[in-house]
């Protein structure tokens, strides 16, 4: 086994609000994530599934309970350690992409770089690197709005994935997608979970979570499942399905 | 993060939306080029000021009949006021007459002996009412002077054509006249003045000079001046009443003061000035009237920049104004760029970089405007750009961008960013 989890969530909570107006996001949840696993989140709208995205992704910090992200307690991280963290260990994707309008796909690739503090042509060799593994190569110069759904949120996880961070933090990344996208971009994760990329998805369709080598099942601010579809050091269960449509 | 990176972010920003950064930028423009264009044009008038009172006469003092002095009682400073009231502590004796200036007051004014300071003193009876004629042109001079060949020099009268009349002419009371261009032009056209006969109250005078054309934009005309010796003037026009004024030069232009206590005290002696008796004379210092034009003009100068200077603190709001909108409506990209990473300072860097951008080249578009628009004359004032303002107004737009953009910049670096993210 792996020395440190990728994700170590001990028994965190998450209120909203105080006395009796107080919401319970999250009410006790705890989850060990290894190296090179593939975590599929589920759960309804309500269930505390994005209370936890943004708790993992370093955004929010939990109530009571501790996380630790590749061995390192973030609730001991001041603000400025934190946006290390996040441009250094994790790579988020959005369900609306977020891309920087009227930036390049290039440039929007570079940006996690340049926060990082990566110069000029070793950041745009990474850059074009991330690029081509999402099959963007030819469209590097290209602005957002030039560029449909799917591309828009395949450049979003080169963006993600540009920084080779410990983790991926996926929130309802297909949410916007049409089926074709779809296809693309989970195809993307595939391969970046079969070259051992650690990935967190969030998603409340089954045909999603089904690509994942783990389902955790999320009611109410509590973990009602936790199942495992494929073993942590092998590829993910829909690998060679989804290969075909990406190649 | 590098420098340049924010720099290029920055300009990202801006260029995002060109129509807002130009107008925010004509803000500050508009303010720059107020401060310099207005201090150079208060500069501008000053200078002229200077150099209308420089025109009198160098180093000069002038002497004038006091209406007011003379009295007989009074307490010494308030002589015109109180001077004829029932105040007077001499009530019961006759007042005395003042004295009017004298040739002979010139004269030992012009002793070096009693006045070593004084170069020269000229005694100059005005007649402002002469008509001169020529070949049935007319032009009523503005000023004719009566006076010394020393006047010339001690009232920055220079010779352009022919020669000043000599000590030997005033001895004589020759007809003989120098006279300023306006008169000149007035009477002669083109055709050249010297030599001929102008009539003036049935007086014929040969023009045997003409003065350098002096200019000025003041209430009077300088050029508008006939010149002719002091008897001459008296016997025909004026009468041998008293003097209307004694132009005394003093040595050098260290000297002035100096001149103007040996003038006083020998005045001063001659009318019997002293004890309750006020003085029936007064110098004007033109040292002491050009500091007091000075300062007041300086203060029409900081008033003129106060005024400019409140167009560039007004720019200044509208570039925070345009940074809190630009700020609230990036607000998610502000969110994104936290959630990839982006440090607090390099956000902060980014929105202030922006800003003082947009002022920076306000600013220098400022400046431009500030140093063309001074290029021309404005209402009869030629501006003189003062280097310190545009240092000044570049440096105040630079510190505007920096000040006024701290705050916008603030509230984004402050943005929680899942919270920016949920913005939309």
């Amino acid at each position: 086994m792996t020395p440190a989890p990728v994700l170590d969530v001990r028994v965190v909570t998450k209120v909203y609000g105080m006395g009796e107006t107080a919401v319970h996001a999250l009410r006790g949840v705890s989850l060990r994530v290894d190296q090179g696993d593939y975590v599929a989140i589920m759960g309804a709208s309500g269930s505390g599934k994005s209370t936890l995205m943004n708790i993992l992704g370093c955004l929010d910090v939990p109530s009571t309970g501790n996380y630790l992200l590749d061995g390192t307690d973030v609730g001991s991280l001041d603000e400025g350690q934190q946006s290390i963290l996040r441009n250094r260990k994790i790579g988020f994707i959005f369900q609306s992409f977020n891309l920087i309008p009227r930036m390049s796909a290039l440039a929007n690739v570079e940006l996690p770089l340049a926060y990082g503090g990566v110069r000029g042509s070793t950041r745009r060799r990474r850059a074009l690197a991330a690029l081509d593994q999402v099959g963007l190569a030819d469209r590097v110069d290209h602005e957002p709005n030039e560029l449909s759904g799917g591309q828009q949120q395949r450049v979003a996880v080169a963006r993600a994935l540009v920084t080779a961070p410990a983790l991926l933090l996926a929130d309802e990344p297909t949410g916007n997608l049409d089926s074709k996208s779809t296809t693309d971009v989970l195809g993307v994760l595939d391969r970046l979970s079969l070259s051992g990329r650690t990935i967190a998805l969030i998603t409340h369709e089954d045909d999603v979570a089904a690509h994942a080598k783990r389902v955790i099942r999320l009611v109410d601010g509590q973990i009602i499942e936790d199942r495992r579809q494929a073993p942590v050091d092998g590829p993910p269960p829909r690998f060679a399905w989804t290969a075909e449509g990406t190649r | 993060m590098t420098y340049t990176e924010i720099l290029r972010f920055a300009l990202r920003g801006l260029s995002a939306n060109k129509l807002r950064s130009g107008l925010t930028t004509l803000g500050i423009l508009i303010g720059v080029g107020a401060v310099i264009l207005l201090v150079a044009v208060g500069n501008g008038s000053s200078l002229q000021i200077q150099k209308n009172i420089q025109r009198l006469g160098a180093n000069s003092l002038t002497v004038l009949k006091s209406t007011s002095g003379g009295g007989g009682g009074g307490g010494g400073g308030f002589r015109a006021l109180f001077g004829g009231g029932g105040q007077t502590q001499q009530s019961n004796g006759p007042r005395t007459q003042a004295h009017d200036l004298t040739v002979e007051d010139a004269k030992a004014l012009a002793d070096p002996s009693g006045a070593p300071s004084v170069k020269s003193a000229s005694p100059v009876v005005n007649d402002q009412s002469a008509t001169a004629t020529y070949q049935g042109s007319s032009h009523a001079i503005g000023q004719l002077v009566g006076t010394y060949p020393g006047y010339f020099e001690a009232a920055n009268k220079i010779l352009n054509t022919g020669t000043a009349f000599t000590m030997d002419d005033v001895t004589n009371a020759r007809k003989v006249m120098v006279i300023g261009t306006t008169v000149g032009t007035a009477l002669f056209g083109t055709t050249d003045p010297l030599g001929k006969q102008v009539t003036v109250a049935g007086v014929p005078f040969t023009v045997v000079g003409v003065l350098k054309t002096q200019g000025g934009s003041g209430f009077q005309d300088p050029d508008d001046v006939a010149i002719a010796p002091l008897s001459t003037v008296q016997q025909s026009l004026t009468g041998f009443s008293g003097l209307n004024q004694i132009v005394v030069q003093a040595t050098g232009s260290t000297t002035v003061d100096s001149a103007q206590s040996e003038v006083t005290a020998i005045l001063n002696q001659r009318h019997g000035i002293g004890g309750s008796v006020t003085a029936d004379f007064q110098i004007l210092n033109q040292a002491q009237l050009q500091s007091t034009v000075a300062s007041s003009s300086q203060t029409f100068t900081v008033l003129l920049g106060a005024v400019a200077a409140i167009s560039l603190l007004v720019g200044g709001i509208g570039i925070t104004n345009i940074m809190l909108v630009t700020v609230t409506e990036r607000t998610r990209e502000i969110g994104i760029r936290k959630a990839i990473g982006a440090p607090k300072g390099a956000i902060l860097g980014q929105f202030i970089a922006e800003a003082t951008v947009l002022s920076l080249v306000g600013g220098i578009l400022g400046v431009a405007a500030g140093v063309a628009g001074s290029q021309f004359t404005i209402v009869g004032v030629t501006p003189v750009i003062v280097p310190s303002s545009i240092v000044l107004a570049l440096g105040v737009s630079v510190a505007i961008g920096l000040f006024f953009g701290s705050y916008p910049a603030n509230r984004a670096a402050k943005l929680r960013p899942i919270e920016a993210l949920r913005h939309e």
